[in-house]
């Protein structure tokens, strides 16, 4: 079997697609990792839904200050030209559509763009935060993700099973074996780890990959 | 014109049961600890207020704040986007045993619900949910080929706020991050009551830099050298 990429891998790989001067929503966790690889000299304004436009890394530990924190909770200090707002305009940066990406974790994702990532089903406490209006908002939406479950089940789905969070919105999926675009209803393989053939990575995919231009090989620095 | 009152028991006294309480915060950043304590007292000592709906993005943390009127037994219901966080017993417990009502809200809804109360507006349409459970029952309409779910208007009986400066007339501006909902509740409670760290004159806050406009604030409270919700939690605070 065929090594796979780590989180942190996974989160690099997206941070080489960040346009120069886009604006950006990471989500909570894994998502994060992805300002740290940002390629040097692509200036990205980071924005958090709970009102923070243009935050930068976190302070030194014993620095921090409650009243200056991300949506995840964490303590995070301002780069110049940052802005504090209100949650009704931060929301209006979201569902207005003047955010360039959102990038989200997800439980499952289909070939027609559907996204579950806030609900595994009845019996846990339900809580769903910014994501569903994310997903409306931005104009990409990237997903990092594991390619496959943590007992060894596809992600990448004809069809959700899960409490949708989303419909026909992800744009983009980074995960621990491929890069894959959402385009018109199909999964369109961009890359793959150069190890695995196709028949493997279709086998650990229920929805049909679609390859309609040579796949490059999916190559992440050691991390 | 004078919105200050002295006491802080006397800035919350006429809070009664069964009200809807807005609570401003996002997580720790702009809980108004000193105003949610008072009222967890007087309930505590008197038995009211209690059977509160309270409306805030979250669900409580630890033992402080509105994890300690859950824990006190004097809040029915939460409308909140993320009732989670690093320590959410309070509400977890209560709500697995059944005893605490939910209405869950995406945070971007919740926002916008609280503007447009504020605003006079009933309804509106968003693009967020549409598809998912959360939109069940609820209208659906098509705008130039998309789809939107119709949301209605979040009010409540009582506001409460934690301000930087307010100045007597109401005028408040807010710290850093711990703005988040805060100027929108101001605007969509009957009684919006606000703990300010300074009160100053009117006009020593430039009207360019005032953030919540004094007509949408009903009284204020000065608490100098507020408690700050998640400093208190990582000193292990107890209620």
């Amino acid at each position: 079997m065929t090594k796979k990429l780590s989180n942190a891998q996974i989160a690099w790989r997206a941070a080489q697609d960040l346009p120069d001067g886009a604006y950006v929503n990471l989500g909570i966790g894994f998502p994060e990792m992805i300002a740290k690889f940002k390629p040097d000299g692509r200036e990205v304004i980071y924005h958090t839904e709970n009102g923070i436009l243009g935050f930068g890394e976190a302070p030194p530990k014993g620095e921090e200050d409650w009243d200056l924190i991300n949506a995840g909770k964490k303590a995070v200090t301002l780069n110049p030209g940052a802005s504090f707002f209100h949650h009704a305009d931060s929301f209006a940066m979201v569902r207005g559509g003047h955010l360039d990406i959102a990038v989200l974790g997800a439980y499952e994702v289909a070939e027609n763009g559907d996204i579950a990532n806030w609900s595994t089903g009845p019996g846990s406490v339900p809580a769903v935060g910014g994501a569903m209006d994310l997903v409306h908002g931005a104009k990409q939406i990237w997903v990092v993700t594991d390619h496959v479950t943590k007992d060894g089940k596809p992600k990448l789905l004809n069809k959700c099973r899960l409490p949708l969070t989303g419909v026909g919105c992800v744009t983009t999926i980074y995960t621990s074996l491929a890069v894959v675009d959402v385009k018109e209803g199909k999964f369109h393989l961009r890359e793959k780890l150069p190890d695995m053939s196709l028949a493997e990575l279709q086998a650990l995919t229920e929805a049909t990959l679609v390859v309609d231009a040579a796949v490059k090989d999916l190559v992440v620095p050691e991390l | 014109m004078n919105k200050v009152v002295p006491d802080i028991r006397e800035a919350v006294a006429d809070i009664a049961d069964g009200m809807s309480v807005m609570i401003g915060g996002f997580g720790g950043a702009g809980a108004p600890i000193e105003l949610i304590h008072a009222l967890v007292d007087r309930y505590k000592r008197t038995g009211s207020p209690g059977n509160l709906i309270v409306i805030n993005n979250n669900a409580g943390n630890g033992d402080v704040g509105i994890a300690a009127m859950i824990d006190a037994g004097m809040v029915a219901k939460m409308v909140c986007s993320f009732p989670r966080s690093s320590d959410p017993k309070a509400f977890t417990d209560k709500y697995l045993a059944g005893e605490i009502g939910l209405e869950l809200v995406p945070q971007g809804t919740l926002a916008e619900r609280i503007r447009a109360a504020g605003a006079g507006i009933p309804a509106f349409y968003t693009p967020t949910s549409f598809g998912t459970m959360v939109a069940e029952g609820k209208p659906v309409a098509e705008f130039d080929g998309r789809k939107y779910v119709q949301e209605r208007w979040l009010k409540a009986d009582v506001a409460l706020i934690k301000a930087e400066l307010a100045d007597r007339m109401g005028n408040l501006t807010y710290r850093k991050a711990a703005r988040n909902f805060s100027p929108l509740m101001a605007t969509a409670a009957t009684t919006t009551i606000v703990q300010a760290s300074r009160i100053v004159e009117p006009g020593d806050i430039d009207p360019e830099q005032v953030i919540t406009p004094g007509i949408f604030v009903n009284r204020i409270v000065e608490v100098s050298d507020p408690k700050q919700e998640e400093a208190l939690l990582r000193q292990g605070a107890k209620a």
